[in-house]
């Protein structure tokens, strides 16, 4: 069951919805028992994943919704897209891989800050990348 | 402007009082580099107390600043980083390779003093 106030959704159309995205998550993170550093880990993420919407999609958005299950508690975020997708998605996982003139840190970077990590990608069709994290302790 | 550039004898000090688009920080970049050559700084220190965030751009564009200052006889020394942001920064894979930093605004003056007032008469 999902109460509207838990969850957002962040059209990433311009530079400043990268603010917003990563903004937004923390502030509907900060309801659950995260720390600062988790925050701020959570918020970087976010900032990661809508920055890589920006620089390969143009456009996209971001979802943020709190969950939960029996025995704990977390944010799940989705950051979607239609552009062409990425060509070898374990290419792109690695540091320092770039197609985009980037540092190449963006989405390995994203994966160490939070708990889980999933991309898909389909050819000329778009990507989406799926990242939790949870509460220490469970919830 | 969305952040604020105050001279303070030889050198600038830019004061980051919310969290910048990637735009904004391209702008800093830009607004830094030329006051430094119009004002003849020596030094130029980026207080990033307040950023919310310290992703991969962010830090390449700090790094850009610092070496493109260097390039033209300015020291640069970042402060203020939050010790989350240091904590994300780390895992994050970043590092501010070659940017000189501080604790605070004061560490970093006392930094640049030692820094651009030494050379030249130590003769290394």
């Amino acid at each position: 069951m999902t109460r509207a106030t838990e969850e957002v959704r962040v059209r990433i159309t311009t530079d400043d919805d990268i603010v917003t995205a990563r903004q937004e998550g923390r502030r509907l993170s900060s309801v659950l028992g995260f720390s600062s550093t988790d925050l701020t880990l959570i918020a970087t993420a976010i900032s990661e994943v809508a920055r890589n919407i920006r620089l390969y999609a143009e456009r996209g958005d971001v979802q943020l919704q709190l969950v939960r299950e029996p025995g704990r508690e977390g944010i799940v975020v989705v950051a979607r897209d239609k552009g062409p997708g990425i060509k070898d998605v374990d290419l792109a996982m690695q540091d320092g891989y770039s197609s985009g003139g980037s540092s190449g840190l963006g989405l390995p970077g994203a994966r160490r800050l939070m708990d889980d990590f999933e991309i898909r990608s389909r050819p000329g069709r778009g990507v989406t990348v799926t990242m939790k994290k949870w509460t220490p302790g469970g919830g | 402007m969305a952040v604020p550039i105050l001279k303070q004898g030889d050198y600038l000090i830019a004061s980051i009082q919310t969290a910048l688009s990637d735009r904004d920080m391209l702008e800093l970049r830009d607004d830094l580099l030329e006051r430094a050559g119009m004002l003849r700084s020596k030094g130029i220190i980026v207080d990033v107390t307040a950023l919310d965030v310290m992703d991969s751009f962010a830090s390449r564009s700090l790094r850009a600043i610092a070496h493109m200052a260097n390039l033209r006889g300015a020291r640069t020394v970042m402060v203020g980083i939050q010790p989350e942001v240091a904590f994300a920064m780390v895992q994050l894979g970043l590092n501010l390779e070659g940017v000189h930093t501080a604790l605070d605004l004061e560490e970093g003056l006392t930094f640049l003093d030692r820094l651009t007032k030494d050379t030249g008469d130590a003769g290394d």
